[in-house]
């Protein structure tokens, strides 16, 4: 690492901050996926952590996932709140019996040096409504900040983890602010460069977040949006269905598309929330709508190649 | 005699569930082996983040052996009963057996001696039992064994185990047991950055000096009082003082094997903030403890943040990284107060029509609609003035709505207050937006402005009553509503205030309350107890007469008894008062229980009483004889001794004496009378000989007896008392 150009640095640049996460991940034999190329609310909805935590295949994959969550926008005000923001995830299954430590290994590579800082592991059970989930662990603090969600996933999509996968969630921008010592998000240094080559994260996001904070809580088509969730929870549940590869429901060929729709259904929900067209009682059922959805995705793919044993 | 070593070295365990844990570890293994035989002179176990340690001393080196007799069948008896027997006890052949003679014929015993065990081979059975069934709040599974439905569980992956069992001055053998993908052996760890290196132990008192050497504090009590002591000398060398916390001490010290204190501190401008919101934003987010200035009382802008590692720099990067969070959190407290700040607390209120109290009982407006009116008919009870009372119990609740409270539930109503008061409300009404809330548990002060007392009892009786319509009673140990907390804070009220009012007509018109707005399962509620009615007001109060023999005021006069007993006063007695049934007015119960609690401590008492019971068991047993009462006023004219007419007179003049001084609600003047009775009754059953071989005059004194029981009961049911 001490190879790296100065702007590749991991506190110099969110950039490199990045790079260095996923060699790190790389070299724990870890597959470095993209982003998945849908809207969804936490890089958990990635079916490479929500489908491939389920069935006894090992798994392990690292990416980062831009995350959408409508009712965080501030207009790009808030110094710390953003509608739309960079998670970075971490699964590996079987958990392995050092996965705290390969953790503390990590922040290493990007910078946070344990003999300087104080690191801790503070009980936080992680829960998923919507996608039927959850499991025990930690928010991980370095000197009284949250920085990652640390989970051992037992029970996904409805399905018991067998074996137990671990997930680790790095909140990107946050860590790298630290890492960075800047206290706006909109001042992290993006590309590691100084004076006019240097690209902030402001530069990059900050009109995104204005004009997507318009459009999440004043314009959004909530006619549309009622629409396209109903239309995506159709699609899942006909796609579920037709991909039975005979009545005895033994093989499913088409869990992915399916899931897509569930995604899709989720994050609709998470706009239509945003735009407050949502009743308090009408929000239960319609979480409880997605998990149904993630609920029977989970039960098509252990039905597949890749979620059963065969 | 040998001692126990046992550590479970896992992955960090939940603050919160440590002590229980520890202690846990400790009852069940002492409890087994308590169970096997092997009584231990002493145990104490201990927990970290990362581990459950337990020493127990003393356990003996082997089990007891284990004699058994064992009566077996008759000699000579069947074939199959002698086999059964040989096979249930082990014995080879009858001939192992002894015979013995008892009346019933000669029998085979079979003397049967099961040699104890090594003490190390029993702990190698129950230890791992122990660690399977160990009742963490919740558990998990993990690593490549949950592949199987039947893993290991813990409360967070379990890594190794130090086992031994040994004398002191020897080498300690290590208890053998498996645990999937778990070692067992002496081998541990010390701290995760300071000391990471694994290293053998033998013994406890080994254990605990390489664990300190190692940077951890085993004991969560000394961990503690190093956070404590270190924190108050960093406060005090600045001049200030700490804000002491002990929910959040056991917090902390839950979460650090090796303490290191140090101080932050943040921008004064947060210090517009009220204490109480910088206090649950700096606790709740951080666990830091906060500081203030013993001049003021006010905070300061310092904070202490307890670490887990003595950090290469001396500490600086912590406090830097902590400052910063701190500053991010309290400039969104900040902004979450000014912006509350910008609305009136009145224009949250439509808000209340959407948001649901109870699916029965409503919306939260219709909530505060019922407790604004009933609110209004305890403030001529209690001298609040109408105006204030009204404007209180409509804003009391408007906080809820705010942010601050949003994001610390536990500010209800202090922020409440600091609104009312920001938007210039009168002192009274912003007080109770905090009060109403009170009392909240039996340690909690109780509200005395009146305009508080209004809206607290109205808020508590709404309360009561709704959920007593919809059957939603406390049973045992569930009380999901706090009605139990509702009852008693109402009486609190009543007592500490010196209220006067009348239980019947405030729960009656809480109920119309409900009905008034509609409620139909409140009226079906209603309806279940009462006797038809035309009217609303009718049908209640009918409710209300079904309702005081079993229902509510049972309910709160059992709340009573509850609250009289914890403070030293006699049950039997708060029963002997409300035996005499119409008793209503809470202060009065109370005030007649003290004084009838002073009087049978006199002789006067004790003796009447006695007197009286004596009557009581008397009439009791004729009355059932006869199958009839003995009402109705003795004939004086029958009355042949002088001890009757003595009797009869000390009645006359003291039943009404006594009765008198009850309307004027003085009750120790009526224990005064009442003790007046007491020479009469003792010369009487001296003297007369009740059941008299005359019928008439046998009558006569029954019904005199009868009349010693009324007059009593102008101040208590005596037959009540025990």
């Amino acid at each position: 690492m001490d190879s790296l150009p100065p702007h590749m640095r991991p506190e110099r640049s969110f950039q490199g901050f990045i790079l260095a996460l996923q060699r790190f991940w790389a070299e724990q034999g870890c597959v470095i996926l993209q982003p998945y190329d849908m809207e969804m609310g936490a890089g958990t909805f990635h079916p490479a952590t929500t489908l491939r935590a389920l069935g006894p295949k090992p798994w392990k994959a690292a990416y980062v996932q831009p995350s959408r969550r409508p009712k965080d926008g501030r207009y790009g005000e808030n110094p710390n709140r953003l509608q739309h923001y960079y998670q970075f995830q971490v699964i590996m299954k079987p958990s392995p019996a050092n996965l705290q430590d390969l953790y503390l290994q990590s922040l290493k590579a990007i910078g946070i040096d344990t003999a300087l800082h104080d690191v801790r592991f503070v009980e936080d059970d992680w829960e998923s409504p919507t996608l039927g989930a959850w499991g025990l662990g930690w928010e991980c603090w370095c000197d009284g900040m949250e920085v990652s969600q640390f989970t051992y996933f037992q029970q996904v999509a409805g399905v018991e983890c067998a074996p137990v996968a671990g997930e680790l969630t790095y909140g990107l921008e946050r860590l790298a602010m630290y890492v960075q010592g800047v206290d706006n998000v909109y001042d992290l240094n993006f590309n590691g460069r100084d004076g006019a080559d240097k690209v902030t994260y402001g530069d990059v996001f900050k009109q995104a977040e204005q004009e997507y904070s318009r459009h999440n809580f004043e314009h959004a088509d909530t006619a549309m949006l009622f629409d396209q969730f109903r239309m995506a929870e159709g699609a899942c549940k006909s796609y579920l269905a037709a991909g039975w590869s005979s009545d005895k429901r033994d093989k499913h060929l088409m869990a992915l598309p399916a899931y897509d729709q569930c995604i899709k259904a989720s994050h609709v929900f998470n706009l239509l929330d945003a735009r407050g067209v949502i009743s308090v009682t009408e929000r239960q059922s319609y979480i409880m709508r997605v998990r149904d959805l993630a609920k029977a995705c989970g039960e098509a793919w252990m039905r597949t190649e890749a979620g059963s044993a065969a | 005699m040998p001692d126990l070593l046992l550590e479970l070295f896992s992955e960090e365990i939940p603050a919160r569930m440590q002590a229980k844990a520890a202690e846990d570890l400790r009852r069940m293994v002492t409890d087994k082996l308590v169970d096997a035989g092997l009584v231990y002179e002493g145990a104490k176990a201990f927990a970290t983040p990362r581990r459950l340690a337990l020493t127990v001393h003393g356990i003996p080196a082997r089990q007891p052996d284990l004699k058994q007799e064992r009566k077996g069948p008759r000699v000579g008896g069947a074939e199959a009963a002698i086999a059964g027997f040989l096979k249930a006890t082990g014995l080879n052949s009858l001939d192992e057996a002894k015979i013995q003679r008892d009346p019933k014929g000669d029998f085979y015993i079979a003397l049967t001696e099961k040699p104890g065990k090594p003490a190390v081979d029993v702990l190698a059975e129950i230890l791992p039992m122990i660690i399977r069934t160990f009742p963490w709040p919740k558990q998990m599974r993990w690593g490549e064994a949950s592949i199987k439905s039947s893993a290991l569980t813990w409360v967070r992956p379990l890594h190794s185990i130090v086992a031994t069992f040994g004398i002191e001055t020897e080498e300690p053998e290590v208890i053998q047991f498996d645990l999937p993908g778990v070692s067992v052996g002496q081998t541990t760890r010390g701290h995760r950055f300071l000391a990471p290196d694994a290293f053998e132990v033998r013994r406890f008192d080994d254990y605990v000096a390489k664990l300190q050497h190692a940077k951890v504090v085993l004991d969560p009590e000394r961990r503690k009082e190093i956070i404590l002591a270190d924190a108050r000398t960093l406060v005090q060398a600045q001049n200030f003082e700490l804000v002491e916390d002990p929910a959040l001490l056991d917090e902390v010290a839950g979460l650090v094997e090796w303490p290191v204190v140090l101080l932050g501190s943040f921008d004064a401008e947060f210090l517009s903030i009220p204490d109480e919101v910088i206090r649950a934003t700096i606790r709740a987010n951080q666990k830091c403890f906060v500081v203030r200035d013993p001049a003021t009382g006010k905070l300061t802008n310092k904070f202490v943040i307890t670490a887990n590692i003595e950090a290469s720099d001396g500490g600086t990067a912590i406090i830097v990284g902590n400052e910063r969070v701190i500053r991010a959190r309290l400039s969104d407290a900040k902004f979450f107060y000014e912006t509350d700040l910008k609305t009136k607390l009145e224009d949250r209120l439509p808000k209340f029509e959407n948001i649901v109290f109870h699916e029965k009982l409503g919306t939260q407006a219709e909530r505060i609609a019922r407790i604004e009116s009933l609110a209004a008919v305890i403030a001529t009870s209690v001298g609040a003035d109408p105006a204030k009372t009204a404007r209180a119990a409509k804003l009391a609740k408007a906080d809820l709505l705010t942010e601050v409270v949003g994001e610390f539930p536990e500010l209800q109503g202090l922020m409440g207050k600091y609104y009312a008061l920001a938007q210039g409300e009168d002192a009274s009404v912003a007080e109770a937006s905090e009060d109403h809330w009170k009392p909240q548990g039996p340690g909690d002060v109780v509200p005395r402005d009146p305009v508080s007392i209004a809206v607290a009892l109205a808020d508590k009786l709404d309360t009561l009553v709704g959920f007593w319509a919809i059957d939603e009673k406390p049973t045992g140990s569930k009380d999901p509503f706090a009605l139990r907390r509702a009852a008693l804070g109402v009486i609190r009220m009543i007592v500490a205030n010196s209220i006067r009012i009348k239980l019947a007509n405030v729960l009656g018109d809480g109920l119309t309350g409900y009905t008034s707005q509609g409620n139909e399962i409140v009226r079906k509620g209603i309806e279940s107890w009462a006797k038809p009615s035309t009217t609303v007001r009718g049908a209640v109060e009918s409710a209300y007469d079904a309702w005081t023999a079993g229902g509510v005021r049972n309910f709160i006069s059992d709340r009573l008894k509850v609250q009289l007993r914890d403070q030293g006063a006699r049950h039997d007695l708060v029963d002997a008062v409300f035996a005499l049934g119409g008793q209503d007015d809470l202060l009065m119960v109370v005030r007649r229980v003290e004084a009838l609690g002073k009087f049978l401590d006199s002789d006067d008492g004790k003796n009447l009483l006695a007197g009286t019971k004596r009557a009581s068991n008397i009439l009791a047993i004729e009355e059932k004889k006869d199958k009839r009462t003995f009402d109705g006023a003795p004939d004086a004219s029958l009355f042949a001794l002088d001890e009757e007419k003595a009797l009869a007179q000390s009645i006359a003049s003291v039943g009404p004496e006594a009765s008198a001084a009850v309307a004027k609600e003085d009750f120790a003047g009526a224990m005064a009378a009442m003790a007046k009775l007491r020479p009469a009754v003792d010369a009487f059953f001296d003297k007369v000989k009740v059941n008299d071989d005359d019928a008439a005059v046998r009558e006569n004194r029954l019904k005199l007896l009868n009349e010693i029981r009324a007059a009593t009961r102008a101040v208590a049911d005596f037959s009540k008392i025990q």
